[in-house]
């Protein structure tokens, strides 16, 4: 296929369709082909180049695919934590799109809709489109779309999946007063794409696309379902994916004093032996964040296993509970050690 | 002549009239006004008229100075029976906002909130979970977070599992005219600094009014709060609140409650038939690893409040046995006398002037804090004579003109 693409090209018989810059910088396009990232065959254009993460975000079992494009002759800065500095102009594209079998995730694969992140001057606008018959179109006030699928045990799901409205985009993706991506951070890109070949920072730098890369001291976010690796950096790898993009010091939870960013090492910020503050009912009857070695008396567990509105955690983004992850952050808080052996040193509560 | 036009037509733009956006009954409820949310510009008021809205999902509103104004609180109905998604019924998360005139039903989550608002006006709403009080219910009614210049003025919540009116990690802040019931707390504010709470109706609520401040969280120390001419009565209902939550731990029957604030006063309210304490003072009780929190109440005054047939049947461990002491009933004020906290790491800190009252109280001389309410001496506080004022707070002149 790829051969035949490249044929084509060196023919000159079927153009890669052009990204139109000028169109996105300067409007929300009502029509995703209107920008040219990707031909009627959903190929890529040129310079839309596909990039994976260590740890993606859980979206209900949505396969998703990513792409960045640079304005030619452009390139991202490094910077050791958050989002990496991308130019004006850059352009990050997640396509949604649901296998009908989990188990076979190449094959009948059904698209959803297309989010991108555009980088104008004035800061980055997130705009998705669903799909639909004659293409993808812009959606600002979010759909629901009635997805169904087989999961991994081989059980039938259905779902009303989300498709996010503009202001959900930006409660997510905001730092502070500005919108931010959160995906391409130094740490989760540091691997290799689908987990083979070369490390994507350094193809990334190797083909200018990427400057200030430092020789050595890479951070790296662990791959959460790599069991190979540390337990903690597994957990906190997805903890920070799936939660930090909130439960930051500029993030929409703030307020909460619960923080998951990969930086974070106070342990009552992590939400080791801290109290709720306006969990209301999502407490779920119980004292801490976190309890070491008892998962099922940690409210941050009772969260992510909830599907309920007013409970659960993300507030939305999901409509299942991700069952392997659950898991993984069952096993990290059970691990933990009992705080019986290292009370922290303060007042005893009456 | 193309140069004028451009001029002229920049001129019409950067003075838009605002615009109204109607959105009325009927299908699509979800699409219809999270569209108007969005497509909104400043200025423009959000008209939604009257009739019920079932909705499945949250709505938000992201866009500077914008009026959302429904047709008043019983005639304009947000209704989230059937919400699935989202933290809240009506998200705010831009600045110089106002709604006004809706009323919000079974929200899964809290009714209204803003996070990160200056300039929020919540005006003439009506906040309810209309199968009265569960512990499934939405935690907090109206909930501003964040936020500065923070109005919340004639506006009704009932049944919240947390708080009805709860303002967080806020400045500048009113809340008045304003009635709670059947909440677990009336009104709460919390970690946050000069409020005035006033003339507002708090009754058959676990707790009626609490000012709190807790640790751990990116605004602390809170300070300068003025509860004053409201009606606190009868907050005697059961506490429904889910465990864990701080205001779970808040005894039935308690009138007012402060908990770690600095300067706040309590005047002018008439506090009465609250089983409980009218009035109780105390440091934060729990555990505490942040260097940087002070868990004691300091600089609390108490003056010039009506109160009447309070105490009668604390619910609080001991409660009973003090009344019993004490004649068969508390005295209007009760402060746990916690005048010394350790420094997490090390170290003893302690404030004195704890509280001043002009009514009758009691001290429980815990001492540190942290002791347990076991180890109580009570002894009878000595009322001081108090003339408590302070001026009022005063919001954005244009925000006020837009709340009334």
């Amino acid at each position: 296929m790829r051969r035949i693409g490249a044929a084509l090209l060196l023919l000159g018989a079927a153009p890669a369709p052009g990204v139109r810059s000028d169109l996105l910088m300067a409007t929300d396009a009502p029509k995703l082909a209107d920008y040219g990232l990707f031909d009627a065959a959903g190929r890529p254009a040129q310079g839309v180049q596909p990039y994976t993460l260590n740890t993606p975000l859980f979206s209900d079992h949505a396969e998703k695919f990513r792409f960045a494009w640079l304005p030619p002759g452009t390139n991202a800065e490094y910077r050791p934590s958050g989002a990496l500095a991308f130019p004006v102009g850059t352009v990050l594209v997640k396509r949604f799109a649901f296998p009908a079998d989990l188990r076979q995730p190449m094959q009948n694969v059904r698209p959803i809709e297309t989010r991108l992140l555009i980088r104008r001057p004035a800061g980055w606008v997130a705009l998705s489109y669903v799909e639909q018959d004659g293409g993808a179109v812009l959606k600002r006030a979010g759909v629901k779309v009635p997805v169904e699928f087989i999961d991994k045990a081989g059980r039938a799901q259905a779902i009303d999946y989300a498709v996010p409205n503009q202001n959900q985009c930006k409660t997510c993706h905001q730092d502070g007063e500005a919108i931010t991506p959160i995906g391409p951070t130094a740490g989760n890109l540091n691997g290799s794409l689908h987990g083979t070949g070369p490390n994507q920072l350094m193809t990334w730098a190797t083909s200018g696309r990427l400057a200030g890369l430092p020789a050595d001291g890479w951070p790296r976010l662990a791959r959460w379902d790599n069991a190979a690796e540390p337990l903690n950096a597994r957990a906190r790898a997805y903890l920070a994916v799936n939660c930090g993009h909130c439960h930051s010091r500029g993030g929409f939870a703030s307020n909460s004093g619960l923080y998951l960013v990969p930086e974070e090492v106070t342990p009552a910020h992590l939400g080791v032996l801290k109290r709720p503050v306006a969990a209301g009912r999502g407490s779920g009857g119980h004292e801490f964040s976190i309890l070491p070695g008892q998962p099922d008396k940690s409210i941050l567990l009772h969260r992510m296993i909830a599907s309920e509105p007013g409970i659960m955690m993300p507030q939305f983004g999901r409509a299942l509970a991700h069952e392997e992850g659950n898991a993984l952050i069952r096993k990290w808080i059970a691990a933990m050690p009992d705080p019986a052996d290292s009370a922290p040193a303060a007042a005893a509560a009456p | 002549m193309r140069m004028a036009l451009l001029i002229a037509l920049l001129a019409s733009s950067s003075l838009a009239q605002a615009k109204m956006i109607h959105v009325g009954p009927g299908g699509n409820a979800q699409e219809k006004l999270q569209t108007a949310l969005i497509e909104a510009q400043p200025g423009d008021t959000v008209h939604i008229a009257a009739g019920r809205y079932a909705l499945a999902d949250g709505l938000s509103l992201d866009v500077d100075g914008v009026t959302v104004k429904g047709d008043g609180p019983d005639k304009t109905i947000l209704d989230f029976t059937a919400q699935k998604v989202a933290g809240e019924g009506l998200l705010i998360t831009s600045d110089n906002v106002v709604v006004r005139d809706l009323g919000i039903e079974n929200a899964a989550g809290n009714g209204v909130k803003s996070k990160g608002s200056d300039g929020i006006a919540l005006v003439n709403l009506r906040v309810e979970w209309t199968g009265g009080p569960k512990s499934t219910n939405g935690a907090y009614g109206l909930y501003p977070v964040s936020s500065k210049n923070v109005l919340i003025d004639r506006s009704v919540v009932k049944g919240a599992s947390d708080a009805g009116i709860y303002v967080g990690q806020s400045q500048n802040i009113i809340v008045r005219n304003s009635r709670a019931e059947m909440n677990v707390a009336g009104i709460e504010i919390e970690n946050s600094y000069d409020a005035d709470v006033v003339g507002n109706t708090a009754t058959n609520n676990a707790g009626g009014i609490l000012v709190f401040d807790l640790p751990d969280l990116p605004q602390q120390g809170g300070r300068n709060v003025r509860l004053t001419n409201n009606q606190v009565i009868d907050n005697n209902h059961a506490n429904f609140a889910a465990p864990g939550n701080i205001v779970a731990g808040v005894p039935s029957g308690t009138g007012i409650m402060v908990m770690a604030n600095a300067n706040v006063m309590v005047s002018g309210n008439h506090v009465m038939g609250n089983n409980g304490s009218a009035v109780m003072v105390v440091a934060y009780t729990q555990a505490f690893t942040d260097k940087a929190y002070n868990p004691l109440p300091r600089a609390v005054a108490i003056a010039g409040n009506h109160f009447m047939n309070n105490g009668k049947s604390p619910s609080f461990a001991g409660g009973k046995e003090i009344a019993a002491a004490m004649g068969g009933t508390l005295p209007p004020v009760m402060w746990d006398g916690v005048t010394r906290y350790t420094v997490p790491g090390g170290g003893e800190k302690s404030a004195d002037g704890g509280i001043a009252s002009d009514a009758p109280g009691i001290t429980l001389n815990l001492g540190l804090q942290g002791t347990s309410p076991a180890q109580a001496k009570p002894a009878p506080l000595t009322p001081t004579k108090l003339a408590a004022d302070r001026p009022a707070i005063v919001l954005p002149a244009a925000l006020e003109a837009r709340a009334k």
